[in-house]
């Protein structure tokens, strides 16, 4: 027939010459397939640091309801896919927060949720870090002060259209 | 007891020690010296008919170019028993930035006392554990001061530097595309 014979056991000859995938099997690319289940299953690490981590926690609770995006709250930097930084970075506290994102395995994903996150808001002052970009890789910016549970998910829908378009990034050995 | 009279009463016991009397919105306020300030804090926690045996807030003041003495420590009192309530106000001088702890009458005076020599710099002589309680160990200056640059220092927080130095040396491991 001038195709290339392929000579897979699995294949069902459902009449002469052709040959059908059996049921319940996909052929995909290995790029969708991993940033799917990437995407499908982001659980952030439980690290709240002022008021954003209220409409965080009330984003998670079963009014907005992130577990039907598969997002489940860990308690564990070695667990978590993603880094929220929820409210006001101090100078005091960013040790700690680059400390968890350090510990995080990769791949890992950075959300500044707020204003004071994203670029200090008001507090431009002595004990503020004026934006978490200056020591951290952030991947969405949600600015509000604070932003309200749709913006979030909005922000959370963003990365993970983020992540579905990532190419090759299994192929890095770390 | 109406606050008019608590004052009076502190002026009565201790003639030398009270500077002024002043009154806003019916919120009477003591002016003091520093010098016997546990005696005048010992008297009003003890006698039994002013009973001060809550000290609701102690704070510092810095009045920098508008009053000398420049800092004062205000005790915020409240009678649990009695339902009153007194301002005391010490004043504390810019040379000599030192007052004695009430932690002896007032166990939670501890941490407001520590706030307030994090944030003003005014020692307190006899403090069980004088450290700072919000800033960094390390960082220097008083943050609350008027003469206190509102951005902080010139000079980074090496706390903070070294985070910003460990991100730069990092960023080569990053995911970039």
């Amino acid at each position: 027939m001038g195709l290339i014979e392929i000579s897979v056991p699995g294949l069902i000859e459902v009449e002469k010459g052709t040959k059908v995938l059996p049921p319940n099997v996909i052929l995909t690319s290995f790029n969708k397939v991993v940033n799917w289940s990437r995407f499908s299953s982001l659980w952030p690490m439980t690290f709240g640091l002022a008021c954003c981590a209220i409409e965080m926690m009330t984003t998670g609770s079963s009014h907005y309801d992130l577990d039907r995006m598969g997002i489940i709250f860990r308690a564990s930097p070695r667990q978590s896919d993603c880094l929220i930084v929820a409210g006001t970075v101090t100078k005091k506290i960013a040790s700690v927060v680059r400390r968890v994102y350090d510990q995080m395995p990769e791949p890992r994903y950075v959300i500044a949720m707020g204003s004071c996150a994203c670029t200090g808001n008001i507090y431009n002052v002595y004990s503020v870090v004026q934006g978490v970009d200056t020591f951290l890789p952030v991947d969405v910016y949600i600015p509000g002060c604070p932003p309200r549970p749709e913006a979030f998910i909005d922000g959370i829908i963003r990365l993970q259209e983020k992540m579905r378009r990532e190419q090759f990034r299994w192929s890095h050995w770390r | 007891m109406e606050p008019q009279e608590i004052a009076e009463k502190i002026k009565e016991r201790f003639p030398d020690e009270v500077i002024d009397i002043t009154s806003f919105r019916d919120q009477v306020s003591v002016i003091a010296k520093k010098e016997r300030i546990v005696d005048i804090c010992r008297y009003l926690h003890d006698d039994p008919h002013l009973h001060f045996d809550f000290l609701v807030d102690l704070c510092g003041v810095d009045y920098l170019d508008k009053k000398v003495p420049r800092f004062e420590v205000v005790y915020n009192l409240y009678s649990i028993k009695y339902r009153h309530r007194i301002r005391l106000k010490a004043q504390v001088p810019e040379d000599n930035p030192r007052i004695d702890t009430v932690t002896s009458m007032w166990a939670g005076a501890n941490w407001h006392e520590r706030e307030c020599f994090d944030m003003y710099g005014i020692v307190f002589r006899g403090h069980p554990d004088l450290r700072r309680i919000l800033m960094p160990e390390d960082w220097e200056g008083y943050p609350l001061r008027k003469d206190y640059p509102v951005k902080g220092p010139e000079k980074e927080w090496p706390g903070f530097q070294e985070v910003l130095d460990k991100a730069k040396a990092f960023r080569e491991f990053e995911w970039k595309k």
